[in-house]
């Protein structure tokens, strides 16, 4: 395949697509997937071209969406399953926490579990508290998953891919802020689970965002151009396994970091990120990290108020205004 | 007069078949009992670690089931899965190391008693969260009818398991994309301590398959036999594709829930009455019944005993595993 301009949703059908063209064994099914296309419309075609046989829609059954993936892994598919809304997480916790991610280690390695889960991350929408989360940091502590954050279609193609045919379980975070996001897509590197992205190089801050936020310090590196600061923006990509090795060169060379996240930050990526670093290099830093990240509220429903609660590129500018001041 | 000897002679032959087949059967179900009691022994001598769910009385449900499978089929249990593990092969020495936590158990150390696990014979795991194998055991019969290769998947869980939500989600999608599935609630009319009746608004678990569209069936789960024949059915009904079945096996915990709990609260004479049905006492006295010579079933007994002695003494010899080992199989 050459390099195709997709939108962030394109790229996700194209690459469900393109693992399923390619091997019989991967399948799709979860709540309106199939001839509705999905809710997001991310999968939309692919029943219609891969048959009901291998997209199925299923009930409202997130508990029975993720165990029928993982029984069906065992016998060697690969399943691709939507929980829809990321926050839909919570229903079925124990199957993604204490089934998914544990049943090779419990076996001592009888059983591989290749089941990819996709899930819909993220506020800006006006979906209010229950529609609207980010829930990569739910499952930080759970060993045994493998998370994933897209945040172009360029890298939402790659990982998707690389997360289908990955043997173990991944949490693949899409973010429904960037569904209509353009870009280009290619296959000519899909070898990106656990690789960090330098999108943008600068010598006086690193700012590692994630998903909308990488948007946004890119918007903030702009502001802070003209004001002669250089930051440079890290996307993570991969929330686990984490590429600490891009972040600690970066800050070999700029002497200071900024997480940038969508969620609270309690117990999140951004928060060990920094304690991980502060524990090793601590050296490197000319002043203390700093975490943005959204308030420590559930998320509002109101147009002013989640725009509020959202980290904009002008707190991003502000904090690196005070770290640089230290 | 030849069509009558064909006939006696058909009988004779049926018989001896099915004296076999139920030494065998008394074989499988002695070598539970004997590896259950032996693992309340351990307890004991502290050679077991946290706490371990026993089945002694519920022996007839998982041998009677796994009785009918074959080689391409699947089973998933519950924590109180010892006994359906062994009932699919899995080798008595290998599971004691395993509930000992050594190198050469089923897992490895890492399981323990409540997550026995032999994929070799079929055994696809034992699950400590009520409930959580019945959408995987759906997963599982969903792959077989996916990949075509006839294989079914039983799931045995217990009776309290009916009131949590993923036995509903996995009931319901079973049936509706008619999985090669079978679904067998051992009810031992304990949910942890809670008798079924302070539990449950109905009476007969097996009334929930009405719900699900699939067939409900309520079979003696102390009588080895009579669980074949209504497995029988059920596996012939999934491997035709005509999809799931519930199977209520009505059995008796003998002992408490687990290690902890010495069961009070059992009404005065109900255990009693259960041991009295005790599946191996009903098996011991079908077989005498027959033509079973005596001396055979108390040669059987010795050898199984025997048997379930020295595979935990072997076990007990096996080394811990290495520290190291704990970091292994996190991911393939």
């Amino acid at each position: 395949m050459s390099v195709t301009e997709l939108t962030y949703r394109q790229a996700i059908a194209r690459a469900i697509a393109d693992e399923m063209e390619i091997d019989d064994r991967v399948l799709l099914f979860g709540e309106d997937v199939g001839a509705a296309g999905g809710v997001f419309k991310a999968t939309e075609g692919l029943q219609e071209r891969f048959g009901p046989a291998r997209v199925l829609d299923t009930p409202i059954s997130e508990q029975a969406i993720v165990g029928c993936a993982i029984g069906a892994s065992l016998r060697g598919l690969r399943p691709v399953i939507e929980i829809m809304f990321a926050d839909f997480a919570g229903v079925c916790f124990d199957q993604l926490a204490n089934e998914l991610a544990k049943y090779r280690y419990m076996t001592n390695g009888q059983v591989t579990v290749p089941v990819t889960v996709r899930l819909a991350n993220g506020a800006g929408g006006g979906f209010g508290a229950q529609h609207s989360q980010s829930v990569e940091n739910w499952f930080l502590n759970v060993p045994g998953l493998t998370i994933l954050t897209p945040a172009t279609p360029g890298d939402a193609y790659a990982l998707l891919r690389a997360a289908i045919r990955d043997v173990n379980p991944v949490l693949y975070l899409e973010h429904k802020g960037l569904y209509n996001l353009t870009g280009p897509v290619s296959d000519a590197d899909l070898d990106v689970i656990g690789r960090a992205s330098v999108v943008r190089e600068g010598s006086d801050i690193t700012l590692v965002a994630s998903q909308l936020m990488r948007h946004r310090a890119l918007e903030a590196a702009e502001l802070l151009a003209a004001e002669n600061v250089s930051a440079e923006v890290i996307d993570p990509r991969t929330m686990v396994p984490f590429d600490y090795e891009t972040v600690r060169s970066s800050i070999t060379k700029t002497n200071n970091l900024i997480c940038v996240q969508e969620c609270s930050p309690g117990g999140s990526w951004g928060a060990t990120l920094i304690a991980t670093l502060a524990g090793d290099s601590l050296e490197l830093f000319d002043a203390p990290p700093l975490l943005v990240g959204g308030d420590n509220t559930p998320i509002p429903y109101s147009g002013a108020l989640e725009a509020a609660w959202l980290p904009s590129p002008e707190r991003i500018v502000d904090a690196v205004r005070r770290t640089l001041a230290y | 007069m030849a069509a009558e000897r064909t006939a006696a002679t058909r009988r004779v032959v049926e018989k001896t078949k099915s004296d076999e087949r139920g030494l065998e059967l008394l074989a499988k179900m002695l070598e539970i009992r004997g590896v259950e009691d032996e693992v309340q022994r351990m307890f004991t001598q502290g050679l077991v670690r946290g706490t371990t769910h026993l089945c002694q009385g519920q022996e007839a449900v998982a041998v009677g089931v796994c009785a009918t499978l074959k080689q391409c089929d699947s089973m998933t249990c519950t924590y109180r899965g010892h006994g359906a593990v062994l009932a699919m092969g899995a080798q008595a020495d290998a599971v004691f190391g395993e509930i000992m936590g050594k190198a050469k158990g089923l897992c490895g150390g890492k399981g323990g008693s409540m997550h026995l696990t032999d994929v070799a014979v079929g055994a696809y795991g034992a699950f400590a969260i009520v409930g959580a194998h019945l959408p995987i055991t759906v997963g599982l019969a969903f792959a077989s009818r996916y990949l075509g290769d006839d294989g079914v998947s039983v799931c045995f869980f217990g009776d309290g398991t009916t009131n949590i939500g993923a036995f509903h989600e996995a009931l319901n999608l079973a049936s509706l994309w008619k999985t090669p599935a079978i679904f067998v609630c051992e009810n031992n009319l304990y949910g942890e301590y809670s008798p079924l009746r302070t539990t449950t608004p109905i009476e007969r678990l097996a009334d929930r398959a009405a719900s699900y569209g699939m067939p409900g069936v309520v079979v003696d789960g102390n009588d080895v036999f009579a669980v074949i024949d209504t497995a029988e059915e059920a596996v012939a009904r999934a491997r035709a594709g005509e999809g799931p079945t519930l199977i209520e096996a009505l059995t008796y915990r003998q002992v408490g829930h687990s290690r902890s709990d010495p069961a009070k609260y059992r009404p005065p004479g109900e255990l009693e009455e259960w041991l009295a049905r005790d599946p191996i006492v009903l098996l011991e006295r079908k077989l005498a019944e027959d033509v079973t010579d005596p001396a055979r079933i108390a040669e059987l007994k010795e050898q199984v005993r025997q048997a379930v002695l020295e595979a935990l003494e072997r076990a007990k010899s096996w080394p811990d595993p290495e520290l190291d080992a704990r970091f292994a199989n996190v991911l393939a």
